[in-house]
């Protein structure tokens, strides 16, 4: 772990698609993406400020529901949720790999 | 098996429509999440870690293999290509689409099927003994007292805001395969010393974060009071519960608080004034129990020739046996029990493939009829032991004849922090664990009848409370780990499983569950001393001393 990283709370903000529920984040170039390695990352209070507002428009826009924002390190560029249940839900069931965003990508470590 | 009349049937249809409604005002914008989520519990569609759930109710566990079917079908086209059965006798998809759910409740209605109490403050679908009506030494079919008291609870406009779920069981056999002592009411059928059929009521037991165990409050409710007595129980409760605090709503806390003499004396009371309110004429309970009379079993030797062979020849056979056949009350007949527990497979995991295939062979083989149990395996009730090695046979095609009913690696795991949005640990990656590490058979059987139980958090789907051992997964700092407890029962001799001290990680449940086996085989006074009661024999100490004192 980075020296910059151990004094950083880097968030992301994340949700579930209304139509179909599948897990979403707020992208770099997109405002919502399936893939947790497109995703922008907030690194202070006015960057995680404005994903929540992002969030807000599009809970209210019915295009997702259950926005929140969850902690990630970022280790050789690569974003990794804080906790098992975000890096579950970013790759699928651990039962099976067959399933869920890790079937198209290799899975986060777990 | 029941069928739906005109107003159960233009009940679903409505409320299929009403749904379709819903859906659409919710995408369009015109309900909140907030409106929204209330109605879509009402239908049994949850929000999961991955995607929307949607939960289908099997009343009282039993399904025609048409309704089997369609569950195939559902998970064919909607989801993934597999269900999950809970230890609620239903059936759960983890993967389908808010946008196809009004379909996916339309096709469920044309087989008499939908989500309605499955959740919710209501009562929930009610649940039962998978053996009823085919069990020996079963006092009577619970299944017709089952439908009644569906077809009184669903919809009840008193009851549907209670001030928690509310969960009832009935059993007509002595030896308890429904678990009623962990149910807020739970009922079995008895003969009184006049030789009539009545009720036995239990009442305020559950599991969830403070685990209690009921209390008897009848010992004989006659059948025309079934509903009223019911009423009685659940009117005290709806009015007393705690709505302020939803850790103590449930009957449980307030039976306990209150004392069952109190309560007892508050329901005594209201019976007294309500009486007769909802009647159960004889006509009536005659209606719903021919639904369930007895198939036409054919008059038949009470051993076959032929299943005596196979079982000789075939070790495999031999050992399908052994743990998933059972006495049927028709000569002739066997109860098969299909494990949903193969190695690599999540417990209660069926593939669409699979259930289709239990369907057909539940149509050629077993009169009809299914069974799916609270312990997440199915039943084939009614299987002539001459068609036994056939039905193996067709069984082992489809992946589903795992033998291991009873055995330790027939295990109850909720889905866990894999799906679930409670969650706080995994649970089935655990119960793969142990399956590997107790897979060979032989192991199994010197272990004997042995029933472990998971959950991934303290509201118990996976019922560790009453596993003869029990795993508790939490979450410490951000880490998943592990609580032991021992001595647990489900059954007529209900018990709670004690804490066995400070949890495991997951890379040492494992290895402590075989430490609690290894202490277990060394205390254990002959082989034919199951894991339970030389539990109850020596206590909590000696297994304690194994797990910690090494450490």
């Amino acid at each position: 772990m980075s020296f910059y990283m151990e004094l950083v709370d880097m968030k992301v903000l994340t949700a579930n698609r209304l139509d179909d529920g599948a897990v979403v984040y707020i992208g770099k170039a997109a405002p919502w993406v399936e893939d947790l390695a497109s995703a922008l990352v907030a690194v202070d209070a006015g960057a995680e400020g404005q994903l929540t507002e992002t969030a807000a428009a599009a809970v209210k826009a019915r295009r997702v529901v259950g926005a929140y924002l969850m902690p990630v390190t970022v280790e050789d560029g690569r974003i990794l949720p804080a906790s098992v249940r975000e890096r579950i839900r970013a790759a699928g069931p651990s039962n099976r790999p067959d399933l869920g965003k890790q079937a198209l990508a290799p899975a986060l470590p777990r | 098996m029941y069928r739906y009349d005109e107003f159960d049937q233009q009940a679903v249809d409505e409320r299929v429509a009403q749904f379709r409604g819903q859906v659409g005002r919710r995408l369009k914008g015109e309900l909140t999440e907030d409106q929204f989520k209330p109605l879509r519990l009402m239908n049994g569609l949850y929000l999961q870690l991955h995607a929307y759930m949607l939960r289908v109710a099997i009343p009282y566990g039993t399904l025609s293999p048409r309704q089997m079917h369609m569950l195939a079908h559902i998970a064919r086209k909607y989801d993934k290509g597999y269900g999950h059965f809970t230890t609620r006798q239903n059936i759960q998809y983890n993967w389908p689409r808010l946008v196809d759910t009004p379909d996916i409740l339309a096709d469920l209605a044309t087989v008499e099927m939908h989500g309605i109490q499955t959740s919710g403050n209501c009562i929930r679908n009610v649940t039962s003994d998978p053996f009823a009506g085919v069990a020996a030494g079963e006092v009577e079919d619970p299944r017709p007292w089952c439908e009644i008291i569906r077809q009184w609870s669903t919809f009840h406009p008193e009851f549907s805001y209670l001030p928690r779920k509310f969960k009832i069981a009935v059993t007509g056999s002595e030896h308890d395969r429904a678990a009623i002592k962990l149910h807020d009411i739970g009922i079995r059928v008895v003969r009184n010393a006049e030789g009539e059929t009545g009720f036995e009521f239990w009442v305020g037991g559950g599991m969830g974060r403070t685990p209690i165990i009921a209390k008897k409050i009848k010992d004989f409710v006659p059948k025309a009071d079934l509903l009223d007595y019911a009423t009685a129980c659940l009117r005290v409760y709806n009015e007393l519960g705690r709505r302020d605090n939803i850790y103590k709503a449930r009957i449980k806390i307030l039976v306990h608080e209150m004392g069952l003499e109190k309560y007892s004396a508050l329901v005594d009371a209201e019976f007294a004034r309500s009486r007769g309110t909802v009647k159960l004429p004889d006509a009536e309970i005659a209606r719903i129990q021919a639904y369930f009379a007895p198939p036409a079993y054919e008059a038949l030797p009470a051993t076959s020739t032929g299943f005596e062979a196979h079982k000789f020849e075939d070790k495999g056979f031999r050992a399908f046996v052994r743990t998933n056949v059972h006495a049927h009350k028709v000569p002739g007949y066997a109860i098969v029990s299909v494990s949903l527990k193969a190695p690599g497979i999540a417990p209660g995991d069926a593939s669409a493939d699979q259930m289709d295939a239990v369907a057909d062979i539940a149509e050629r083989y077993s009169l009809d009829e299914l069974r799916v149990t609270h312990e997440q395996n199915l039943v084939l009730p009614n299987v002539k032991l001459d068609d036994l090695y056939t039905v193996w046979q067709q069984l082992s095609a489809a992946g589903l004849a795992s033998a291991n009913i009873g055995l330790i690696s027939d295990i109850i795991c909720c889905p866990g922090l894999d799906y679930c949005d409670l969650a706080n640990a995994r649970s089935i990656s655990i119960a793969d664990e142990l399956q590997q590490r107790f897979a060979d058979l032989e192991r199994q059987y010197a272990i004997g009848n042995l029933k472990i139980k998971m959950s991934g958090c303290i509201n118990a789907c996976g019922h560790h409370h009453v596993g003869h051992i029990g795993i508790l997964g939490v979450d410490k700092h951000g880490k998943e780990f592990y609580q032991l407890q021992l001595g647990g029962s489900g059954a007529e001799d209900a018990s709670i499983g004690q804490v066995t001290g400070t949890g495991f990680p997951p890379e040492r449940i494992v290895g402590a569950v075989e430490t609690v086996i290894g202490t277990y085989l060394s205390l254990r006074h002959g082989d034919a001393e199951t894991f339970l009661d030389c539990y109850r024999r020596v206590g909590l100490a000696p297994f304690k001393a194994a797990l910690y004192e090494a450490r």
